[in-house]
């Protein structure tokens, strides 16, 4: 019984946060991996193209219920991610063809692509503030819980109650139909064969005839579905708030690069890493301890490895082992 | 040429001042000069970094940060009662860590062939962690129960504050010299993402450890370098002064405390003023030495120079930690000027990101251009707010004042900056990649 409970704290806490915290950091490392991947730059203003896209959905899902439009007991947001995204594509094409078509054309160095990025974050920040405002912003509706705490200590008379959000079951079943559709147009289909070869070698890929500008036209359009699915997802499980869209960058680079930049697989493994290790090793561990030991203990300690301030020394530490010992990344292999 | 060009941008600039003292008010135009001043300092350290050897470092913020944080441990004095309370654990953890570092450091020279040398570096960093906190755990407990409204910390060792800058130049070469040993070696994207992680571990550890700063609940108070207000306002020879000055109508109360907010920041510009100059002498003669000449050649072919002979790892981590330490050294002036420190107010955008568009739009590789972007970027960055609001005034002046749409875009009006920023690094990457004052050829 005392284990199941330890079982169940342990669930709540960390395996079900961290699950839906890493799904979330995998979509975006998908998008800033694949850009790297076809564009060969690391995209500093990812951060605050996920706030813009959260920002549209946000906008779009106060318009539906103004006009009275829900979906019972899922966020309208959800309705609204579709006319959200379209924004986010016409925003990134738009500063692809003003800003960096041109260093393209110019074949500048990485590091004027990550400069010039820095003025686009600018920009985008600019524009999610002056539009939506720098304050929290919740925007989740519709019903909160799958499994409340109360039901289910009713149900098994357990100590612990199980609790599932609602919004952790949306992030999971998203990210997974997500990935899915992603993997099997990068795997199957001619253009998603085409990207890969294209980011694997460019100039093999333009002697096979490869239409570059497609390519990149494409990669913007998945980056760009990509950063508003994760930040619309991360809103709605949390809150949106446009300074933490750009502190997410952080843990979404480790990610990148832990799962080896320029593959959308390792990227996806790599926010679920990061996620794990930033929740399990950050978390007070008193009171399932309390659960597994046979004697009580009074002590006050927290039994906690890190404490939560230092989530960022996780991403980093794993960052450095990797870069290392392994700079490219853990699962290199197959390049996109 | 190029000099005149110099020449003539800072004359506008300083017009520019001159016009804002005239409009806006004389206080507002000398704060602005000099946080001109100390941002000149920054983007004078990242330049070196960036525009001589090619270095990117997105670290800005935490080297800031550190020198911010030696200014409360320089000049702040020291709580004795914490002293009593904790200080024998802190310094059992501390010698505890160096022990931990030194036994790393052992192994990995030591059994250097060691074939799972890294598993027990590794597995010594992960089991000692715990033990540290055990260690120092109570003694924070207890210093931080010490009057926890107004100390509640360790204090530092009560010396001029003027110390404090050097020592925050040397705290940042210190913790540059880590850094850089761990990351100069990186691609530069890698550098890039690496610096700023850490600059975000180096605030979060400033920010939370309360018993060394103060955390968020900052210091405030902090001594100053130039006389206080209150204190000039009561002294015979300051009222004096300003009589003289002020010859044409007779001074009142109101005049000479204004008159005093005014002297102390022209003696915190002079004092800026003096710094950056000498900074800039020995900057400009390090560039057109032998050593600068390498470092360039260093920057544009790596290959060629590690043929002639160049230690390329050890010039590359020299001059991180030289940049860095001018950077530390600003970070300290500016928490002097502003007399209190205020860890949360550590964001990259401001302290990173904004220091890099000064480098970048003063011209990377020239000393005179990341001043001249310092000065430029800060006063586009200060007086942004009033000139967006007047912009709107005037586009929206067929709406009424009641009106939703113009109510938000004035609420809006400190966010122009940031747009200001982005649109001009956009442009002058596009329009003038070398920057307003290019760095110069030299040509033989």
């Amino acid at each position: 019984m005392d284990f199941l409970n330890a079982l169940i704290l342990l669930s709540n806490f960390v395996i079900v946060p961290s699950i839906t915290y890493g799904s979330q950091l995998a979509l975006g490392a998908i998008g800033v991996t694949l850009i790297y991947g076809v564009l060969r730059f690391a995209n500093f203003a990812y951060g605050d193209l996920m706030a813009f896209g959260t920002m549209c959905v946000i906008l779009f899902t106060w318009l539906l219920k103004s006009w009275g439009v829900n979906l019972g007991i899922f966020p309208t947001a959800l309705l609204a991610l579709p006319f959200g995204i379209t924004l986010t594509i016409i925003v990134s094409l738009f500063f692809d063809k003003t800003v960096f078509e041109y260093y393209r054309n110019k074949k500048s160095s990485p590091v004027t692509f990550i400069v010039v990025s820095l003025g686009i974050m600018f920009v985008l920040n600019a524009v999610v503030r002056i539009i939506i405002g720098p304050n929290d912003i919740v925007f989740m509706d519709g019903s909160r819980f799958i499994i409340s705490a109360v039901d289910f200590k009713e149900a098994t008379g357990l100590l612990e109650g199980l609790t599932i959000k609602s919004t952790q079951v949306i992030t999971i079943i998203t990210t997974s139909l997500t990935c899915f559709l992603l993997f099997n147009f990068l795997n199957k289909t001619k253009t998603g064969k085409s990207m890969r070869a294209y980011s694997n070698n460019e100039d093999l890929a333009l002697l096979s005839g490869i239409d570059p500008n497609k390519i990149i036209l494409i990669t913007w359009i998945i980056a760009s579905i990509l950063a508003t699915i994760a930040g619309t997802l991360y809103g709605l499980d949390k809150s949106f708030k446009p300074f933490t869209y750009f502190n997410n960058l952080l843990p979404i680079f480790a990610a990148t690069i832990v799962g080896g930049i320029g593959n959308p697989l390792g990227a996806f493994y790599g926010g679920f890493v990061i996620a794990f290790s930033e929740i399990a090793l950050t978390y007070a561990y008193k009171k399932f301890i309390f659960y597994l030991l046979p004697f009580s203990s009074d002590s006050t300690n927290l039994i906690q490895y890190i404490s939560t301030d230092y989530k960022f020394a996780i991403s980093f530490a794993i960052l450095v082992v990797v870069l290392i010992f392994k700079p490219q990344g853990i699962f290199k292999g197959k390049v996109i | 040429m190029n000099n005149i060009d110099a020449k003539t941008s800072f004359t506008i600039m300083g017009f520019l001042l001159l016009i804002v003292g005239i409009l806006q008010s004389w206080g507002v135009a000398f704060s602005i000069l000099n946080l001109c001043l100390i941002s000149a300092i920054m983007s004078m350290g990242v330049n070196i970094q960036w525009g001589f050897a090619g270095l990117i470092n997105f670290g800005v913020m935490g080297f800031l940060a550190i020198g911010g944080l030696a200014t409360v441990l320089i000049s702040v004095p020291p709580v004795v009662e914490s002293w009593s309370a904790g200080g024998l654990g802190i310094l059992l953890s501390l010698i505890f860590l160096i022990l931990i570092i030194y036994a790393c450091l052992f192994i990995n020279k030591r059994y250097s062939k060691y074939k799972y040398k890294y598993h027990l570096i590794f597995a010594i960093i992960i089991l000692t962690i715990p033990v540290l906190k055990l260690i120092s755990g109570p003694s924070i407990k207890l210093i931080e129960s010490i009057n926890p409204a107004a100390q509640g910390y360790l204090g530092g060792l009560g010396l001029p504050i003027i110390f404090s800058w050097f020592v925050g130049g040397l705290l940042s070469a210190a913790l540059a010299f880590v850094i850089g040993k761990i990351c100069l070696g990186l691609r530069s994207d890698y550098l890039a993402i690496s610096t700023l992680l850490i600059s975000g571990i180096i605030v979060s550890v400033i920010k939370h450890e309360e018993w060394l700063s103060r955390g968020v609940k900052n210091v405030i108070g902090l001594k100053r370098p130039a006389p206080y207000e209150v204190d000039l306002q009561n002294s015979e020879w300051f009222i004096n002064l300003i009589e003289i000055i002020h010859f044409w109508s007779p001074t009142t109360k109101g005049i000479i405390i204004s008159s005093s907010g005014i002297f102390v920041k022209i003696c915190f510009s002079v004092i800026f003023l003096i710094t950056l100059l000498i900074l800039l002498y020995l900057s400009e003669r390090a560039v057109n030495s032998p050593w600068g000449r390498m470092m360039r050649a260093i920057r544009d072919n790596e290959t060629a120079a590690k043929a002639m002979g160049k230690n390329i790892v050890k010039q590359q981590l020299n001059i991180f930690m030289i940049g860095s330490a001018i950077i530390g050294f600003a970070g300290a002036m500016l928490v002097t000027y502003d007399g209190l420190f205020t860890p949360s107010s550590y964001q990259p955008l401001r302290y990173t990101f904004l220091i890099w568009v000064m480098v970048l739009l003063g011209g990377s590789g020239n000393n005179y251009g990341a001043i001249l972007g310092g000065f430029v970027v800060w006063f586009i960055w200060i007086e942004s707010a009033p000139i967006a609001l007047f912009l709107i005034n005037i586009f929206t002046f067929f709406l009424e004042n009641e009106n939703i749409f113009k109510i938000h875009l004035i609420e809006s009006v400190p966010y122009f900056r940031y747009l200001m920023m982005g649109a001009g690094l956009l442009l002058v990457m596009r329009y003038k990649p070398e920057g307003l004052l290019p760095e110069k050829k030299i040509k033989f």
